[in-house]
């Protein structure tokens, strides 16, 4: 079994190791992919699978547009996602971006999670003191979990040694709150480079490790997400530690999400289905969920004007 | 509670089983003149499903009688364009029948509905869809202008993908002008007596396709049988053997597919990942009952332990059980003469010591299974390494060097298909230069599609199925007499 044997910094050290991971083949990870999809979740499995999805749902607004009005709600929705029926779960946490993290955490309290993209999201184009200091104001200001991006041209151009420094030193800004880091592997294009990122990733110090910022246009697909979670897998037989994985992106609609979540259970394992281990990035997902919920309370659909839009 | 998967089975209402079924002589469903029958069984329950007639000598002379009146009054002189609009046809039919046959086949069959939902029956389809498109253009196959079609052939198939071999089989036949006479194998005749009945909803002319029953005496009749100008079989190399023996002398033409014992090999630089699937593939897909399944596997001393445990720890999400259920990876054994046979050869794995494991699988009370076994420490001299075993049991083998893997993955009297895993390209094609093995698949196992041929080396036969190659097994070429000396070589 492969080691990790002296610290793994040094750009060279770095390429060694990670070149010497085993390839991915592309057309036999899709096979499996399309395979697992196959998987038929019905009954007390479903009930099951839709309420943990909700738990796993990092609830998301990233606009321009955003306003504290609009966090504002979307928190109230994270918090009660279906007014009509209490048993419904909160979702994991909510994701802003850094300013209105103030606004989130007054917002949701104690309660939720509150997740802040940071580090000059979404390209990551920006110097590392900027990048720090977009992750400082995002914990000062509430958020205690942070979503960060790699330098995916350093990381194109075999700069593993930058990429894995940048890591370690927002890892060290954060403090206490959890480090997400986003790979965002529709620009890493490859599959061996999505493997490749998640060791250098999980190496460096990360909670979690996410697919996708969802700005550009292809975000998580089960492809890339058992990719990631083959690594977190192999990471833990060999260092005991559980990384988490957070796909983002694409994932709309309850079918989707089951089969995100037998992805799971088939490739790292049952432990892996906690909120501690896997969230959705998703916006629209959460509504879908919800009228799932609903059709299997009372065994019919109800429609798009039963669930809140917040 | 954790995430169990709740029992989501395919509803067997789709498909009516009559109590009882006829031969399919000259477009109708006949008694058997023997009057004689047997039955067939669900191998998931050991219910019996249906009774089924047993041909014999003077059925099978009417059923060779009909192929013969409708090969010379209509399929020898029909345009190779109406041939086709009769195949497309039967294609169709087959699509739109699809969840029927799947059910069907998993019932009779005992294997997993996934498999032959997603595997079985689309191929099927395809296998009539692409010689369809051959019937009217063999002047371009290669084997010089207006090719000729041989008259009627025998064709005799296996039990472990039923309808998927009967189309292998009748496809071509039909599309280069010939009419057949087949026989299902006797544990498994359900789909091709519901073909039979796609046969007629297509209108397809009567004798064209004539479907007979029956076990071995059967099938040796249809060998024996004069009045039958090509025998095709696929099935164990003991009866290919026999088959070859009895057509020797004749100028009756023959392909024979047989057994295998294929070496999956994985070189360091693999795919891991990929590789732990395609072992899973290549020997658990449909319970290991195939001709061409990956059933040594050669790793590459520097990786063995890690894929090992790789493929240990995929092994324990297997599902195994009711065939009907959607989640079932891994079904039921087809009978309990072949669950005997493969406890045997597991019981000589372990006398001669060789490592036995086995997944952790709840085995149904009713029925006839085998749990997912991978045996290490074996050597070329084991039983289970030179034995086909038609089980879902991996023997495990290793070597150090390219050249020591392709002597072990040839030493062997079979030579069905081969199996390459490394990322590096020219090794691929060394290794598949190197590799006596019919079917060679880099990267990837157990895939099939009606444009590639396939078929054997050595003891796993003669003839090829499928793709261009395929159409010369049942046209008149100027090789045919060559094929024939040849021989099994």
């Amino acid at each position: 079994m492969r080691t990790i044997a002296e610290p793994l910094t040094t750009t060279s050290a770095l390429r060694e190791f990670l070149h010497g991971l085993p390839g991915v083949d592309e057309v036999g990870i899709k096979a499996r992919a399309t395979a697992l999809g196959t998987r038929s979740i019905k009954n007390d499995s479903k009930s099951w699978a839709i309420d943990m999805a909700i738990r796993m749902v990092d609830l998301t607004t990233l606009e321009g547009m955003d306003t504290p009005g609009k966090v504002r709600a979307m928190c109230a929705k994270a918090l009660r996602p279906d007014p009509t029926d209490p048993t419904a779960p909160s979702v994991a946490a909510v994701c802003v971006y850094g300013d209105m993290a103030p606004v989130a955490r007054a917002a949701v309290g104690d309660n939720l999670h509150v997740a802040a993209v940071a580090t000059a999201f979404p390209s990551g184009r920006a110097s590392l003191a900027v990048k720090l200091q977009d992750v400082r104001d995002a914990v000062a200001g509430g958020a205690d979990e942070i979503d960060m991006v790699i330098d995916r041209g350093a990381f194109l151009a075999g700069n593993y040694g930058l990429v894995h420094e940048q890591i370690v030193a927002v890892k060290a800004a954060c403090g206490l709150a959890h480090l997400k880091v986003i790979l965002e592997t529709g620009e890493l294009r490859t599959l061996d480079n999505v493997r490749r990122a998640s060791w250098l990733a999980m190496m460096a110090g990360a909670d979690f490790i996410k697919t996708s910022t969802g700005k550009v246009p292809v975000a998580a697909t089960p492809a890339v997400t058992i990719v990631m979670l083959q690594a977190v897998r192999d990471y833990y037989e060999l260092t005991q530690t559980r990384i988490g994985v957070k796909p983002a992106g694409g994932i709309r609609t309850s079918k989707d999400a089951i089969k995100y979540l037998v992805l799971v259970k088939e490739t790292a394992g049952e432990a892996w289905l906690t909120p501690d281990l896997f969230r959705f990035g998703a916006s629209t997902l959460l509504n879908d969920l919800l009228m799932q919920r609903q059709r299997m309370a009372v065994g019919h659909y109800s429609g798009p004007d039963y669930v809140t839009i917040d | 509670m954790t995430f169990e998967y709740a029992p989501a089975p395919e509803s067997r209402a789709i498909v009516s089983i009559a109590p009882s079924y006829g031969l399919f002589i000259n477009g109708e469903f006949v008694d058997p003149t023997s009057g004689t029958t047997f039955k067939t069984v669900n191998p998931a329950t050991e219910e019996v499903l249906a009774e089924i007639s047993e041909a014999n000598q003077s059925d099978v002379n009417a059923a060779v009688n009909s192929a013969r009146r409708a090969y010379d009054r209509v399929w020898s002189v029909m345009s190779g364009r109406d041939r086709a609009k009769y195949l497309f046809r039967i294609a169709r039919l087959l699509q739109e029948r699809a969840r029927e046959f799947a059910v069907l086949e998993t019932l009779d069959n005992g294997k997993p509905i996934r498999e032959s939902r997603d595997i079985d029956v689309p191929l099927a389809a395809a296998h009539f869809f692409y010689h369809a498109g051959w019937a009217d253009k063999l002047d371009y196959a290669g084997l010089g202008p207006n090719p000729q079609a041989l008259g009627v052939a025998g064709q005799i198939i296996p039990w472990n993908f039923p309808l998927l071999m009967l189309a292998w089989k009748i496809a071509p036949a039909l599309a280069c002008g010939n009419t057949v006479v087949l026989k299902p194998a006797e544990s498994t005749s359900l789909t091709a007596l519901l073909f039979a009945e796609i046969c007629q909803q297509a209108d397809l002319p009567p004798g064209v396709v004539n479907i007979i029953t029956g076990a071995g005496d059967t099938g040796r009749m249809i060998v024996e049988h004069d009045g039958i100008d090509k025998i095709a079989f696929t099935g164990s190399t003991e009866v290919g053997k026999s088959i070859a023996r009895a057509l020797a002398g004749t100028s009756r033409k023959l392909t024979l597919e047989l057994g295998g014992k294929a070496a999956n090999i994985v070189f360091d630089d693999a795919p891991i990942d990929q590789a732990v699937e395609g072992i899973v593939d290549g020997i658990f897909f449909n319970q290991g009952h195939v001709c061409c399944a990956g059933s040594r596997l050669l790793l590459q001393e520097s990786i063995a332990e890690e894929t090992i445990d790789a493929l240990k720890r995929r092994l324990q999400t297997l599902r195994l059980g009711d065939p009907l259920d959607k989640n079932t990876d891994i079904g039921a054994i087809n009978s309990r003469e072949q669950l005997n046979k493969i406890d045997e050869l597991i019981k000589s794995g372990d006398d001669e010591g060789a490592q036995r494991w086995t997944a952790p699988c709840e085995i149904p009370d009713k029925g006839w299974w085998c749990a997912p076994t991978i045996f290490t420490n074996v050597t070329q001299a084991h039983r289970i390494a030179r034995e086909e075993i038609f089980g879902p049991v991996l023997s495990v083998l290793t070597f150090r060097t390219p050249d020591e893997a392709i002597e072990k993955a040839n030493n062997t009297p079979f030579g069905l298909s081969a199996g390459i895993w490394t990322e590096k390209g020219s090794r691929i094609l060394m290794m598949a230069n190197e590799l006596r093995a019919g079917v060679i698949w880099a990267n990837t196992f157990n895939r099939f599609d009606p444009a590639s041929p396939f078929g054997g080396f050595k003891e796993s036969g003669f003839g090829r199925e499928g793709g261009i190659q395929g159409l010369s097994g049942y046209l008149q070429s100027g090789t045919d007499s060559d094929d024939q000396a040849k021989g099994m070589s």
